[in-house]
């Protein structure tokens, strides 16, 4: 079993896993203060229908998963700017989007083994091109959410003071939107669709139970994240199980360990 | 105006001059906040109209009035964040924009999500550069800042606990601690004191009330309830259904006026020091003024 670990397309997930977990967790800590878990999970089932749309048209499954997911993330920002409106804005938009998936399925029988893969993450059949794609969205991902990152942690958890001090705060809900969408599409490749919420919530949920300091929160994240997705393909590596289990149930456990460490301690 | 330096709107319709200066030699004659025959109206409905008032350097207004009078939109329009229908707002002699350094900001009292990943001193640091773009590199001069504000405010000692687990008192004094680490020369107060008990309601009173004193910072503080401001208060802009009167406090909370001002009778009963408010709502939670009297 050890001789797989010569192989290149375990190189080649373990890298394409690194980026990903690293934009994941960055981008966790903003999703869970601003309660985006639903809009994450609903751009996630429209990237679905992307990407089964452009298979249907003959284009990159990767180009429709990000067209599609940059749309919905445009809707979603433009529909539900109010807070209360945004549920609704989201839950519409994402059953509009999985219905058209369904269809595609259909129309395009062929699609079966991709649509489960996308369904539920395949990095361990990354090529070097999407090892490269991977890295250029999260070199995206990342500079945006530096560019943004104080204005968008202070519309976060304090909007009102925010709004009167000047930030952008509708502007930049509409740029955090845009910005999951990427890491959503990143992100699809290792746990797939249906788990995004392991590796997009939970190490940034963990996270937030170790420590109050938003700067650390983002850093424990990311070493989480990053920890749970090579903790996953190694898993996978070994038992041939799928990597997005072991994501998933890894994921969960660093959960439970930091709620136990973080009730067990103060938090500094 | 009246002879009494107090101003009613919509009644007398001479607003715009100067009133006698209620508070003596604090107030050069340099008005931070000018209002002129300015008017707001919110989706077709007007909030209120032909308010003219100059506020000036040190002065510590209080705005009091009833649920939709427009006391949040007042503040709203200061901080460019609402444009007057008519008329003019002018801070500092300029049209109100977004995110004015100049101007301190001081929300409703209301609670942190006790999980927030948040401590005392980040809820503070963002009232300093929060606003800007980028990532923080948390200078030396910034945090030696910030702790001087937090003593400034007392609030050393919880500074580095998350503020969800803090108590609506500490979380406010960390609020003024945030509206005052930009150093501003004009601080807007929306309620503030919304849900805190009485001794906590007088610590954030007397924090702002000492900043006004020691900086010349012109202070618009709107209340529900008028008594925990009413030994600070140089003047009462009441916003009435789309009436309004200004004035010192002796003037405006008399039942004179405020029966003119609402329109129908109203009678005010001094008792221990405070004041209630008989016969008009004024707004907030609790009847007008009343907290404190009975019960309590």
């Amino acid at each position: 079993m050890t001789s797989l670990w010569g192989y290149a397309f375990v190189h080649q997930a373990l890298l394409a896993g690194t980026i990903t977990a690293i934009v994941a967790g960055a981008v966790g800590p903003f999703i869970t203060a601003r309660n985006m878990g639903f809009a994450v999970h609903g751009l996630a089932e429209v990237a679905f229908t992307g990407a089964a749309g452009a298979v249907l048209v003959g284009i990159a499954p990767e180009i429709g998963l990000v067209g599609a997911c940059f749309l919905a993330a445009l809707a979603i920002g433009l529909l539900g700017v109010r807070l209360r409106e945004r549920d609704i804005a989201i839950g519409t938009v994402l059953a509009f989007g999985m219905g058209l998936g369904v269809l595609f399925l259909v129309l395009y029988t062929r699609y079966a083994t991709e649509a489960f893969s996308i369904l539920f993450g395949a990095i361990l059949a990354v090529s070097v091109q999407d090892v490269l794609w991977s890295a250029g969205v999260g070199a995206v991902v990342l500079a945006a959410l530096i560019a943004v990152y104080r204005p968008l942690h202070f519309a976060s958890v304090d909007p009102e003071v925010a709004e009167a001090r000047g930030v952008p705060v509708r502007l930049l809900s509409v740029v955090f939107l845009l910005i999951m969408a990427l890491a959503v599409a990143e992100a699809v490749q290792v746990v797939g669709i249906l788990l995004i919420l392991s590796l997009l919530i939970t190490p940034a949920g963990a996270a937030r139970r170790l420590t109050a300091h938003p700067g650390r929160v983002v850093a424990y994240s990311i070493l989480i994240a990053v920890g749970v997705t090579l903790g996953g393909i190694v898993g996978a590596v070994y038992t041939s199980w799928p990597v997005s289990f072991f994501v998933a149930s890894l994921s969960l456990a660093a959960y439970l360990l930091a709620r136990g460490l973080g009730g067990a301690q103060a938090r500094a | 105006m009246t002879r009494d330096g107090s101003t009613l709107g919509a009644d007398t319709r001479t607003a715009g001059s100067l009133p006698s200066d209620p508070i003596g030699d604090r107030g050069a004659l340099d008005p931070v906040v000018q209002l002129t025959h300015a008017s707001l109206a919110l989706s077709g409905r007007s909030i209120w109209s032909d308010l003219s008032a100059e506020i000036r350097r040190g002065e510590f207004l209080v705005v009091i009035g009833p649920n939709g009078a427009g006391k949040t939109s007042l503040l709203r329009v200061l901080l460019g964040l609402q444009p007057t229908t008519d008329g003019h707002a002018l801070v500092h002699g300029r049209a109100p924009r977004r995110g004015n350094p100049e101007i301190g900001y001081v929300p409703q009292q209301r609670a942190f999500d006790p999980e927030v990943p948040l401590r005392g001193r980040d809820l503070v640091s963002m009232g300093l550069d929060g606003h800007r773009w980028g990532v923080s590199v948390s200078a030396r001069a910034n945090r030696r800042r910030v702790d001087r504000i937090l003593a400034l405010v007392g609030a050393q000692s919880y500074a580095d606990t998350p503020v969800g687990r803090l108590s609506g008192g500490e979380q406010q004094r960390l609020r003024i601690a945030q509206a005052l680490v930009g150093d501003p020369s004009l601080l807007l107060c929306d309620e503030p004191l919304l849900s805190l008990d009485l001794h906590s309601q007088q610590v954030i009173v007397q924090l702002i009330a000492r900043w006004s004193r020691d900086h010349r910072a012109t202070v618009i503080f709107v209340t529900h309830d008028v008594n925990p401001v009413m030994s600070v208060a140089d003047r009462i802009l009441l916003l009435a259904g789309g009436r309004w009167g200004i004035g010192p406090v002796d003037r405006m909370m008399t039942a004179e006026a405020l029966s003119r001002l609402y329109g129908v009778p109203v009678g005010v009963v001094e008792y221990a020091g405070r004041i209630c408010i008989l016969g008009a709502d004024l707004g907030g939670h609790d009847p007008v003024t009343a907290r404190g009297e009975i019960g309590e």
